[in-house]
């Protein structure tokens, strides 16, 4: 794709992004009028109704934005370095490993600040990924979508039993859980924000840097190692970059899923092949994506809420079953 | 062929034959000590003496209630939905040809649970509307399979995507009516999330012993024709074997045996699943498994209700002990699939 489109392309969805923050300010339970936004936000109000009312909605705001942008790089390097279409940390099962380590935290060793929440989501989500993708890839073939879907789902649904028995006796932690489970950015504050931001950019960062390697390896092993990348570090460091990513945000949000899948999928179509593109545009995808997300279950759950995990796998469960019904039957 | 060759071959069908049959008895008789002990363990023991009795009809104060009431619904639910769950996923693992394709894994388990869900916490109703809906919600979510998964060839691997996909739809939904529920209880979610056998009552028992007596004989008469559907399509046809109509027939009877057993307990991790595999190991190849499988699943579910009930200081419901028994099994069945590329 020609540079100036790019460019285009990448200004139109900032302004969408842009415009969704302003409406995940103005809906939910109680209308804010663009106005009385803009008066909260600039100026020091703090008396009005309207202007606490924005304020409360503000860390859900960006943590909407950052969680969905991580998740939708998180998807991209995952389908990259596995070159396989449907690597999701829902689908992979890594959601559900992070959940284990996070509830067995809780219950045996009385974790209970956010960073050591994230520590157990991230050796978590870290452990089911390479033990998901090892099993997957066993055998001829290499890890093919349809093995490594059967394993990630396997395995998750081994994970939830184990994450069961654990939260079972004890009713503080199963309620606790019972709402993280479902993947919200509805409990974000800015001090789990903090704590989880430095994890985000290190994987921001390597993720963005390692796009051009990432290119050479869609070209096929060999092709790659000729064109001097060393197609087992890039793995290494994308794949870490990818777990942090996805790790952090479960940390905080809880699983998500569905955004790593659909968002790069997405991008891809808008705009080619290319990963020096499609990482950026994932991640201020997957910023939209989730931001509506949360409006849409705001909207729809009035006067509670749905949480955005849930919404998310409803648009994003069928678009894994088009994608299921696209590829071609032999390279599943 | 020579004779000799034509007395091998038949010497291995006999000896296959007489495999077949102490298996299946080995394992009936299993279930049966299985059964009585769920009637004989308790908070108080009774003694098979007692047990005896009451089921024929005396009046013991203390043990009637607690047999009669308590343990036999328990024991029966265990017994059935174990047999159902059994039957249906040996039935669709050798039907789409793939061990990891059970019905729990594939979204038509979810499907019915999402419909149980709706009816008990929205709707407030309960008994067998409740398994007529899950039924219909079942089929429905199997017919959605088919028809998506149309296009290419029904055993291959696009079915289970998209069942993946559906399941993980649908499991959203379940989370969404859980966390919306006014009032609902921590074991009643659990239920629904991995199955129990907790609180069943009398009143449950006749409508799924029924379906699991009609529907089973279904599934063991056509699981000769499953023999060869295992073939390959070609060969099925080459053979004289109307393969749509034999596979509608399969998954009818299976569905509806899954849907009420979910209706019933919950869906119970794992025994769907494991069932059809355990069963071919013990039985080995060459012969109808359909029956072995029903066995394996009952003992699964009433052993691991057993270890649930006293073997630690809570009382786990049965589908936590499944899933975490499973578990190990499954992990290898994964590793060792994927060796042979049995799964790509």
């Amino acid at each position: 794709m020609k540079q100036p489109k790019i460019y285009k392309l990448f200004i139109g969805s900032i302004i969408i992004l842009a415009l969704s923050v302003l409406s995940s300010l103005a809906f939910g339970a109680r209308l804010v009028s663009f106005q009385e936004i803009m008066n909260a936000l600039f100026t020091g109000d703090n008396s009005s109704f309207h202007a606490l009312v924005v304020r409360e909605r503000i860390p859900r705001t960006v943590f909407s934005i950052i969680a969905g942008a991580s998740l939708g790089v998180s998807g991209a390097l995952m389908q990259a370095i596995t070159r396989n279409p449907i690597a999701d940390p829902s689908i992979l099962g890594v959601n559900t490993g992070a959940s284990l380590f996070v509830v067995s935290g809780i219950a045996f060793f009385h974790i209970q600040t956010s960073s050591q929440y994230i520590w157990f989501a991230l050796i978590g989500a870290g452990v089911t990924a390479v033990f998901v993708y090892g099993i997957g890839s066993l055998g001829s073939g290499g890890a093919t979508p349809i093995k490594l879907a059967l394993a990630g789902a396997a395995t998750s649904a081994a994970l939830a039993s184990l994450v069961s028995a654990v939260i079972l006796p004890r009713t503080d932690v199963m309620n606790a859980y019972r709402f993280w489970q479902v993947g919200s950015v509805s409990g974000a504050t800015w001090e789990g924000i903090i704590t989880v931001l430095p994890f985000l950019i290190v994987g921001m960062v390597i993720g963005m840097l390692s796009t051009s390697a990432l290119n050479a390896l869609a070209l096929g092993d060999d092709v790659a190692t000729g064109l001097g990348v060393k197609t087992g570090l890039i793995r290494i460091l994308s794949a870490l970059a990818g777990v942090l990513l996805c790790g952090a945000t479960t940390a905080l949000a809880g699983p998500i899923g569905f955004v790593g899948l659909m968002i790069p999928h997405t991008m891809r179509l808008i705009c080619g092949p290319n990963m020096k593109y499609i990482v950026p545009m994932s991640a201020v995808g997957g910023a939209v994506l989730l931001t509506i997300s949360d409006i849409i279950g705001r909207l729809i759950g009035n006067p509670g809420e749905l949480e955005a995990g849930i919404v998310t796998a409803f648009f994003g469960a069928p678009i894994l079953i088009i994608i299921a019904m696209r590829a071609k039957v032999r390279t599943l | 062929m020579t004779k000799d060759n034509h007395n091998a071959i038949i010497l291995g069908f006999e000896h296959r034959k007489i495999r077949w049959f102490t298996v299946t008895i080995l394992l009936l008789i299993l279930t049966l000590l299985l059964s009585t002990l769920m009637l004989i363990l308790g908070n108080i023991h009774y003694s098979p003496d007692t047990v005896l009795k009451v089921l024929l009809g005396e009046e013991i104060k203390g043990a009637t209630f607690a047999i009669k009431t308590l343990r036999l619904p328990r024991m029966l639910s265990g017994l059935l939905v174990g047999i159902a769950f059994g039957m249906a996923g040996n039935t669709f693992q050798t039907m789409l040809g793939n061990p990891l394709a059970s019905p729990d894994i594939i979204g038509v388990t979810s499907g019915s649970s999402v419909a149980a869900v709706f009816c008990i916490l929205v709707l407030n109703i309960s008994g067998n509307t409740v398994s007529f809906i899950a039924v219909v919600s079942g089929l429905f979510v199997a017919g959605l399979l088919y028809a998506l998964s149309k296009g290419g060839s029904f055993t291959g691997g696009r079915l289970i995507l998209i069942g993946i996909g559906i399941q993980a739809m649908l499991n959203a939904v379940i989370s969404f009516l859980l966390l919306r529920a006014n009032q609902y209880d921590v074991p009643a979610a659990l239920r629904w999330l991995n199955g129990s056998l907790n609180g069943i009552q009398m009143k449950n028992i006749p409508g799924l012993c029924i379906i699991v007596i009609v529907f089973g004989t279904c599934n063991a008469v056509l699981g000769k024709h499953l023999k060869i559907l295992e073939l390959g399509e070609q060969y099925a046809t080459a053979l004289g074997l109307n393969a749509d109509r034999t596979r509608l027939l399969l998954i009818m009877s299976s569905v509806f045996l899954i849907a009420f057993a979910t209706a019933t307990t919950g869906p119970v991790a794992f025994v769907a699943f494991l069932s059809g595999p355990i069963a071919v190991k013990l039985v080995g190849t060459g012969n109808s498994n359909v029956i072995p499988a029903g066995f394996v699943g009952a003992i699964l579910v009433l052993g691991a209700d057993l270890i649930g009930q006293f073997a630690f200081d809570i009382r786990f419901p049965v589908g936590i002990i499944t899933g975490i028994l499973g578990a190990p099994y499954l992990l290898y069945l994964l590793i060792r699939m994927n060796k042979r590329g049995g799964a790509a």
